[in-house]
């Protein structure tokens, strides 16, 4: 291993990663739920009544971040390597996945693990563990 | 302030986090789960400045019964580790390391219509409607 040094932003990524955690408090102290995004999404497709209106609403929000950051900063452009095809593999699998595994990167990783859940310890290795080893078959086999 | 006027800014404020954090781009998600390449451990720096915070937080939270506007706080109900709490998130940490989007980043972007981010939330919504349609033949 060696380390990226002029790829690395230690200091944007510390701020952004504040936000996030900002964030994940705030929706846990004011609205009572956690900030897990693909549960937020798949919700979605199970729709009930009084249950649709906070994720419309927090889901607008997030679209609406890119639009509003762009007034004041450049929106970053996204690096994509992956063909057409890889990507759709990819939505498909995390649409599947995160849905069997309840949860994702910010439900698992940023709440779960805030809250010292266990059950979100062993979902965040199992996903960083087979994202590591994926990246490690794409790049390096 | 309403409820979901609260919703849409912690919406916002999560997506700005994303951005600014950098896991907004896939190159820079590779980057860091390439830990035997040339590695970029930023995204290190995003997960603990996320937990630094959110330690104390749900700490907080937990103390408390209700939420801003008198209503219960929602905790997650299962503590089990299972096959399928396994089996899930590595299905979904092969997607993330395949693309190097996971839900939010993607979604971020599909509002700021970078093409593949749409193609991928729609791919996304099938794999989460997919999973409905099995759970509801169970």
């Amino acid at each position: 291993m060696t380390i990226d040094w002029i790829a690395f932003t230690p200091w944007s990524s510390l701020v952004g990663g504040i936000l996030l955690g900002l964030a994940s408090a705030l929706f846990i102290i004011v609205n009572g739920r956690i900030l897990g995004i693909s549960g937020i999404v798949g919700g979605l497709l199970r729709p009930r009544t009084g249950d649709v209106g906070w994720r419309v609403a927090f889901l607008l929000g997030l679209l609406a971040a890119p639009v509003l950051f762009g007034l004041v900063a450049n929106v970053p452009s996204p690096r994509i390597d992956a063909e057409w095809g890889t990507v759709i593999l990819a939505g498909l699998l995390v649409g599947v996945g995160t849905r069997y595994g309840s949860g994702c990167t910010s439900g698992h990783g940023v709440c779960g693990l805030s809250r010292l859940s266990p059950r979100s310890l062993v979902a965040t290795l199992s996903f960083m563990g087979a994202g590591f080893l994926i990246v490690y078959g794409v790049r390096h086999l | 302030m309403s409820q979901r006027l609260t919703e849409f800014l912690i919406g916002l404020l999560f997506g700005v986090g994303l951005l600014l954090s950098g896991m907004t781009d896939p190159g820079k998600v590779i980057g860091f789960l390439d830990l035997a390449g040339n590695w970029d451990p930023s995204l290190a720096l995003v997960m603990g400045g996320a937990i630094l915070v959110g330690i104390f937080a749900f700490a907080f939270a937990k103390r408390r019964t209700t939420d801003f506007f008198g209503g219960a706080i929602r905790w997650p109900t299962s503590s089990a580790i299972d096959r399928r709490l396994v089996i899930g998130s590595v299905v979904f940490g092969a997607g993330w390391g395949l693309a190097g989007f996971c839900p939010g980043p993607a979604l971020v972007s599909l509002g700021a219509g970078v093409p593949q981010a749409i193609a991928f939330v729609g791919a996304m919504l099938a794999g989460m409607a997919i999973f409905e349609f099995l759970e509801r033949r169970r």
